[in-house]
């Protein structure tokens, strides 16, 4: 018989990975130069919980999926109507910056307070889904905050892959080093997953789970309410690129062995 | 119109759903369109001003469906008038908008050339030689006088993509329209001909359009009205336009291709936004150039390659390089660092290449409708300000209850559109440019007499298909390069699969590019750097070689020289092969094409189809 979960997952935006970020400091506090400008994309990471959740419910009758996302709300309306075509969902939006200069903490308490707040929730079927880096430059921190604000105690990082058996509970692969996944067992909801990439493909664009998101999105947009995040307080101090030496070829097919050694020889020359 | 005209894959439970109004494309017409629609959709006292047929009990129901993943890739940076623009947002602040700016100044310039490369007549030539006296050391001559039909003062100086972006939240923000980016139409829907709505692209299948496990065929939008405002290159536009023909004396014989960079301009460069310089003359004295500046020492800086410029090596990369460093436009650039890159195809007959502007359940609007003014170079302003006309018609033909018939859309949009400055000033410009029929001096003489004399006087030439009038390379270079020669040139660069073009024009004399990793970078690069194309899985390719014995023959293979992105190349037996990760969708290869299939439609033998992906930059 299978389990009826109730799937928040938090994501929200970022600049489009093919773009490049400068950061600057503004009388705010740190920020991207040109980011209102910046194309934005979901975060790849809440992308995959995204699409995971949305597996997860299709599977199990009578589950139901949200997003929480804190961000612009003008930049999330935009993104969304991207998002929303790939499954099905129920927004919710926290309007505040998202451009990664933000505190977990205060991150954190917002995107709690906000799952706190959701009408017909019920914390017992709770599965929160996140990207287990997003919105920590890579630290890792927000998602487990929020739910140890949620008082979450099972919690699952750089997860690729949940298996649900029947009595409801389910098998976890967490990455660890070398490739290689830990095979946990959790006796059931609610638990945290911070996803990495999982094994899901990328759904194809559906117009008419777009039409269905679409009743609740402008609602969600017009709701939102200002977050108490600041980035006053910190200040950004520099940023070291990598030395670049662009010596670019287009080669398609070549093996990997080939690829690894002439990376190597690359290298070594230098 | 048939049922065939949409491409049928093996179907498995093709979804449909039911609209009021379906968009196909979102740029600005479609955004004129929407913006003018969803502020009348709602009467005052907030009750819609009809019930939708589709969903019962709600209001309209208006989707627009946009090929790029985002609502602001759009590919232009563009200097308007924005008469049409400022109409629909009366009050507008330049500064609410990202890289707007009021035009400040406007310069245009004649570009001598100071490498001796450029191919020019004997006309030409002398006149140069008569100009190289007042050249300055920046080797151009600045015209004294802009004449009124070019100004654009009280225009605007803007990036499409954000401003794109910036309408396109305004327009969802209504919560009337719905605007769905990452979403190809495949194609209209006719139905005893009539337009009934559009099909969407075909999900989870090869390049060559073989379903996979993941087939998702795609879904049916039927509606009572189909708006169709996809471009010079659509395919929605293009199907139409092939079964329904063209209205008598209409063609669309005359185009180009724009590209451009967006740049950081050097901290040393003094020029303030809003300023535009436009440049004729150089590289090749077809080839026109422009550099406008937006707030926060931005520029975008391009130049247009146009159909009417013979050389079947029409490269335009290496030629905007080239521009960018002539002396008269590289002193305000020398330093600066590329942002973004595109290119995109122009629609240049102008309201000479206007379609059937309506038909049972369809509309049309846009550049694809021949709203470009080919005399005023102003594209923007115009196909705005049609989809506004057509957002006016629709209010009323909803309000008064009637259908969106052939009738009814005549005696409202198409009456409006012919009221319109649009259409008067359309006339003015539609033959203003037969002149470079025959060469560019009498192009700019006839160009210069249509605008002074509200198109009474003009220089006569008669356009033709690009495939008709393009030279083989042999022709083009004689006497400069032998037919001997460009055989071993060609041989080299096919044994070394590199472009043909390079080769011919380091022969004939082009410079090297001085590349500095920043601001002069090697195509590829500006691929990657600039354009950051993505090609989503799952979709078929949608450039495709339907003849390719046909292929095989050619021996000028335009469309590979040409493709802005070089994502055509040549293949292993002859074939050109399509890389959809490469595609910016600028659709150049669609009638650069020099071979025409042997059915008897006059068309090529490249097919352009709808696809999904192309440029991730909201810049340009």
């Amino acid at each position: 018989m299978p389990s009826v979960f109730h799937i928040v997952v938090c994501g929200s935006i970022v600049p489009d990975p093919l773009q490049t970020l400068e950061p600057i400091t503004t009388p705010t506090g740190p920020a991207l130069k040109n980011e209102l400008m910046l194309p934005a994309v979901l975060d790849p990471w809440a992308w995959h919980a995204l699409f995971e959740a949305a597996n997860l419910a299709k599977n199990n009758p009578g589950s139901k999926v949200w997003l929480v996302a804190l961000g612009p709300k003008a930049k999330l309306q935009q993104v969304m109507m991207s998002v929303a075509q790939k499954a099905p969902f129920e927004l919710v939006v926290i309007d505040g910056p998202a451009s990664g200069f933000t505190e977990s903490a205060e991150v954190a308490s917002e995107l709690a307070a906000a799952i706190t707040s959701i009408a017909g929730l019920d914390k017992t079927k709770l599965l929160l889904f996140g990207g287990w880096e997003s919105a920590s430059r890579g630290a890792g921190t927000t998602l487990p905050m929020v739910g140890e604000r949620l008082g979450i105690t099972d919690q699952f990082q750089g997860v690729d892959q949940i298996s649900v058996q029947p009595d409801g509970s389910f098998e976890v692969l967490e990455r660890i080093e070398g490739g290689k996944h830990q095979v946990s067992t959790c006796a059931g909801a609610p638990a945290l997953l911070g996803w990495a990439t999982g094994n899901l493909p990328e759904p194809p664009n559906n117009p008419q789970v777009g039409m269905a998101n679409m009743r609740t999105l402008m609602p969600a947009l017009q709701k939102a309410k200002p977050a108490k995040v600041t980035n006053t307080g910190l200040a950004y101090a520099s940023v070291a690129l990598p030395k670049q030496r662009r010596e670019t070829r287009i080669v398609k097919d070549m093996p990997a062995d080939e690829i690894a050694q002439e990376i190597v020889a690359w290298i070594r020359a230098d | 119109m048939t049922q065939d005209s949409v491409s049928e894959s093996p179907v498995v439970d093709r979804q449909s759903m039911a609209v009021d109004i379906v968009c196909v494309g979102f740029g600005p017409a479609t955004a004129g369109f929407l913006t003018a629609l969803s502020k009348k959709l709602v009467n005052p006292d907030g009750t819609p001003i009809a019930e939708s047929a589709a969903m019962p009990g709600m209001p309209p129901q208006v989707i627009a469906y946009e090929r790029a993943d985002d609502v602001g890739f759009g590919v232009s940076g563009v200097v308007t008038p924005a008469r049409s623009i400022k109409a629909a947002f009366p009050g507008l602040d330049p500064a609410q908008i990202p890289m707007a700016a009021p035009v400040k100044t406007e310069k245009v310039a004649y570009l001598l050339d100071p490498v001796g490369a450029s191919r020019r007549s004997l006309a030409l030539r002398t006149a140069d030689g008569v100009l190289k006296l007042f050249k300055g050391k920046h080797h151009a001559i600045e015209l004294p006088w802009i004449p009124p039909f070019l100004a654009k003062h009280d225009g605007l100086v803007l990036s499409m993509g954000q401003f794109m972006q910036w309408v396109g939240g305004q327009v969802m923000g209504s919560g009337t329209v719905q605007v769905w980016p990452s979403m190809p139409v495949a194609g209209a829907l006719v139905e005893d001909n009539k337009v009934v709505g559009i099909r969407l692209v075909d999900q989870g299948v090869e390049k060559n359009g073989a379903a996979t496990g993941a087939f998702m065929p795609g879904m049916d939008i039927r509606a009572a009205l189909t708006v169709i405002g996809d471009g010079p290159v659509g395919a929605v536009g293009q199907q139409l336009d092939r079964e329904l023909g063209l209205p008598k004396d209409h063609h669309v014989h005359d185009w180009a291709v724009g590209m451009k960079f967006v740049i950081d301009l050097p901290e040393s460069c003094t020029l303030e936004p809003g300023t535009v310089l436009h440049t004729f003359g150089y590289p090749e004295p077809e080839i026109f150039g422009f550099l406008y500046v937006h707030p926060g020492r931005i520029a975008s800086l391009g130049i247009f390659v146009p159909s009417w410029f013979d050389s079947p090596v029409r490269t335009a990369y290496r030629y905007l390089q080239h521009w960018m460093l002539h002396p008269w436009i590289w002193r305000h650039i020398e330093g600066g660092t590329l942002r973004s890159w595109g290119a995109k195809t122009l629609q240049e007959s102008g309201r000479r290449g206007e379609p059937h502007l309506v038909g049972d359940g369809f509309a049309r609007i846009g550049e694809g409708s021949g709203s470009t003014n080919v005399l005023t170079g102003s594209g923007v302003d115009e196909a705005w300000a049609t989809g506004t006309l057509l957002a006016e018609a629709v209010t009323e033909l909803l309000k008064q209850g009637k259908p969106f018939t052939r009738e009814n859309l005549e005696s409202t949009y198409v009456a409006r559109r012919r009221a319109s400055w649009v259409d008067a000033e359309g006339r003015v410009a539609e033959r203003a440019r037969d002149g470079f029929q025959r060469g560019v001096v009498t192009g700019l003489i006839g160009m210069g007499l249509a605008g002074l004399t509200g198109g009474r006087l003009r220089a006569p030439g008669k356009p033709m298909p690009p495939h008709k009038r393009l030279p083989t390379i042999e022709a083009f270079y004689r006497g400069r390069i032998s037919a001997e020669e460009i055989a071993k040139i060609r041989a080299e660069c096919l044994a070394k699969g590199t472009p043909l073009h390079l080769a011919l024009m380091d022969r004939a004399g082009w410079p090297a590019i001085p590349l500095d990793g920043k601001l002069l970078v090697s195509h590829q690069d500006a691929l990657l750097m600039g354009g950051k194309v993505q090609a989503p899985g799952g979709y078929a390719d949608h450039v495709v070689f339907p003849f390719p014995a046909i292929c095989a023959t050619c021996d000028q293979r335009t469309c590979v020289e040409v493709c802005s992105g070089q994502a055509i190349a040549h293949g292993p037996d002859g074939v050109p092969v399509f890389d959809r990760e490469k595609c910016i969708h600028c659709g150049a290869c669609l009638w650069n094409c020099a071979r025409e299939r042997p059915d008897g439609s006059g068309r090529t033998v490249l097919e352009f189809r709808a696809g999904s992906g192309g440029l991730h930059s909201a810049e340009n």
